[in-house]
């Protein structure tokens, strides 16, 4: 019957789609009242007054749960306070709710959020929040503009689910943002996200200070760096080392680990990573659409994105930005430690510790694309020599025997005064041409080590040698080429 | 004609009271006009500031406790919440007294710009217009236009970054070329049409008024981009009303020079 009625709607009301879906909800309902059809998330109803719980990073509240669409009060406080953003580096933050990032706010869809924005009259500053959770002009930057000592009070209904980003737009907009002025506002949808067992707030931002990078001292803001993009600290949490050490985010062997990402900004984009740890899930830019199995994510300045991940083995975890340079240099590196039971299928740690020889057989060579070029100008005395061997010697054999020929301790036997060495020349040539591995004694220390067959030509060879030889009181010993041929050519020595 | 009668005997009164005879302009300085691009100019061009002068010193709170000694009106007890918010001189105890804490020298805040008209007006002074306060302003202690200096900017933008200096004394900022001390470094000060800059839409063409300082149009209406330390005062000029009462807000005024 009900059914016959519908149809007869469809034809009649078909060019009028607005009046068809009440009517049609209105027959749904009263076929079964018990499940409401809603057409949109405006006319969810809200029941009750509820006081929102604000926290601090890297904190969340409580999930929304089934918890039914309320009346939110959102309490917001501004505070321009001085803090540390790494050691003997202080900084002058603009706040809401007295932390960078600002305090996280959580709702589920269709909260009506009643928005208290409070500017503390300390405060020298106006100041103002857009939420890009808010459908509204500004996304309530309008309505929320508020001098020193006063409060405004503004409202929205919450139709999108998501992981949204609130900032402060007051002009200069970037200085606000860029002296800590942005959050999270997390919309769950209806009946909430799954539940996992840890929940974080992490959010990346980028500061600008007049002294360079750990320059001491009060650092104020640098507007010239600012709008250069040239950043003297990229940092989770508002300061370096906001998650590393006993700040460290934490979780036991077999959890699942939500994070709440944002990105501040003001200018640069986050390539989110997690060392050590693969993305089960992404909700990528915040939004529904879920990607998984994700190394790296890309979270723009303005953006966000939730990462969930099962942790498997204990150990801890480094986040960073995967743009390097700003993790171990501009402080974007956050700390997952985990505890737990070791899994040696899933992680076996260090097994073993071998030399490794691509040859085989104890000859190496140094990978190379070209045939090697005699050198074009040929050592005439021996002060040529000299010479020409000592920049053989700075490119190739430095590294490991040292500037002074003096070796390192244990690892690299020494070529000053050694014995080793002024015992047997063509046996020194040897090891130039064709490499050396295996333990020998070096002025009676033992080496175990290896060194690489050397793409030199004879020439340079004589010359490296004959500067060795003449340095460091060794034998002064002078290395013609023709001695190295008649040793590359006798496969014996 | 009942008003203006009792206007000017509020008005004779406050010369007996506080014994000004004519046009001495004792604690003021004589500030030459000139023509100059502020941060936004009408059609962001070339303003002219005519000749007057300024109060050396923003106001004290000895100098306002004086005024509504003699003003009732003004009183914290007293005064209409139409011209002054509850907040109005919060950081006094009462009608003749400050708080603990509170130093008779130190700039008069937590004032409503309806109070701070009234205090000019019976000085037989006003309250500056922005142009002529940012004219005054935009000096440091060598040059009457020092916005081009980095150390100016610095200068300036240190003190937005130092909390409290409403508790500071009055003169403890060097002064500028022109005598004037205090107009950056210490407190935000009134400005007769404080408001304007936001609400006279043909203030910035192309722009309509709803755009205010938010977000771009700020940096699109700006001639000078560099000079941030502007936009704040101006961004702080548009989050106020004439009733607001702040603790970080007082103001000096100026004088026609005929």
């Amino acid at each position: 019957m009900n059914h016959l009625i519908t149809s007869f709607i469809t034809v009649s009301f078909l060019k009028r789609p607005g009046v068809l879906l009440f009517i049609g909800v209105l027959l749904f309902s009263c076929a079964n009242d018990e499940k409401k059809e809603l057409a949109s998330a405006i006319d969810i109803p809200v029941f009750q007054e509820m006081q929102a719980e604000l926290t601090s990073p890297p904190k969340v509240p409580r999930p929304v749960g089934e918890r039914k669409a309320k009346k939110l009060i959102v309490d917001m406080e501004i505070l321009e306070k001085e803090g540390e953003m790494t050691n003997g580096v202080r900084y002058v933050y603009w706040t809401f709710g007295g932390t960078v990032p600002g305090s996280f706010i959580r709702t589920r869809v269709g909260d009506e959020v009643e928005f208290h924005l409070k500017n503390h009259p300390d405060n020298k500053l106006p100041h103002n929040i857009d939420l890009h959770a808010v459908t509204g002009p500004g996304g309530g930057a309008e309505s929320s503009f508020v001098a020193p000592g006063h409060e405004k009070v503004f409202s929205f209904k919450v139709l999108n689910p998501g992981l949204y980003v609130y900032h402060c737009a007051t002009a200069p907009v970037g200085m606000h943002i860029a002296n800590g002025m942005y959050g999270l506002i997390l919309v769950e949808p209806e009946g909430g996200l799954p539940l996992v067992d840890k929940e974080y707030y992490i959010m990346q931002g980028d500061f600008y200070t007049e002294g360079k990078n750990g320059e001491r001292g009060l650092q104020p803001f640098d507007m010239q760096k600012a709008v250069n993009e040239n950043a003297d600290y990229v940092v989770f949490n508002g300061k370096v080392g906001a998650l590393t050490g006993d700040n460290a985010i934490t979780a036991n062997v077999g959890e699942t680990v939500r994070l709440f990402v944002g990105n501040g900004g003001p200018n640069l984009v986050s390539s989110f990573h997690v060392i050590g740890e693969i993305f089960d899930k992404v909700h990528i830019e915040g939004g529904n659409r879920i990607n998984e199995n994700v190394q790296t994510t890309l979270i723009p300045a303005g953006g966000a994105a939730i990462v969930e991940f099962k942790v498997d083995v204990p150990g801890t975890f480094i986040l960073v930005d995967h743009s390097i340079f700003r993790a171990f240099n501009k402080g974007a590196l956050g700390m997952l430690k985990v505890q737990g039971e070791k899994d040696k299928t899933i992680y076996s740690g260090e097994l073993r510790d071998d030399i490794y020889l691509p040859e085989g057989g104890g000859i190496q060579s140094m990978p190379t694309t070209e045939e090697f070029v005699e050198a074009e100008v040929t050592a005439k005395t021996l002060a040529e020599q000299l010479k020409f061997g000592k920049q053989t010697y700075m490119q190739t054999c430095f590294a490991c025997h040292q500037g002074e020929g003096q070796g390192v301790a244990g690892a690299f036997p020494p070529l000053s005064k050694s014995d080793y060495l002024n015992a047997d020349v063509d046996r020194a040539i040897g090891v130039v041409l064709n490499g050396l591995t295996g333990e020998i004694t070096v002025n009676g220390e033992k080496y175990n080590s290896v060194m690489t067959r050397q793409n030199l030509t004879d020439e340079e060879i004589a010359n490296v040698l004959t500067y060795v030889y003449n340095s460091w009181d060794n034998s002064e010993q002078v290395v013609t080429p023709e001695m190295v041929n008649k040793v590359r050519s006798n496969s014996n020595l | 004609m009942k008003i203006n009668t009792l206007r000017r005997l509020f008005f004779i009164g406050c010369l007996f009271y506080y014994g000004i005879v004519c046009c001495q302009s004792k604690g003021m300085v004589f500030i030459e006009g000139s023509r100059y691009i502020p941060l936004y100019g009408r059609d962001s061009t070339v303003v002219e500031v005519k000749d007057f002068e300024m109060d050396i010193f923003p106001v004290t709170n000895a100098e306002f406790l004086k005024f509504i000694a003699l003003n009732p009106q003004w009183q914290k007890s007293k005064v209409k919440k139409l011209f002054a918010e509850e907040n109005y001189l919060n950081n006094w105890l009462n009608d003749h007294d400050l708080k603990s804490g509170v130093n008779l020298k130190s700039p008069v805040t937590y004032v409503s710009w309806f109070a701070a008209k009234a205090y000019c007006e019976c000085m037989g002074k006003r309250l500056p217009t922005i142009d002529e306060w940012e004219y005054v302003a935009m000096a440091d202690k060598e040059l009457r236009d020092a916005r081009v200096k980095k150390s100016y900017n610095q200068q300036i933008l240190a003190w937005y970054e130092t909390p409290k200096t409403y508790n500071n004394l009055i003169g403890e900022n060097s002064k500028n070329v022109w005598g004037v001390y205090d107009l950056h470094g210490l407190v935000w000060e009134w400005t007769l049409d404080f408001n304007s800059v936001l609400i006279s839409g043909e203030s910035r063409k192309d722009v309509d008024k709803d755009s205010n300082l938010f977000c771009g149009s700020a940096a699109i209406g700006a001639t000078d981009l560099m000079n941030y330390a502007a936009f704040m005062r101006y961004a702080f000029r548009g989050s106020i009303k004439a009733r607001y009462a702040i603790k970080n807000l007082g103001f000096r005024c100026v004088k026609d020079v005929n």
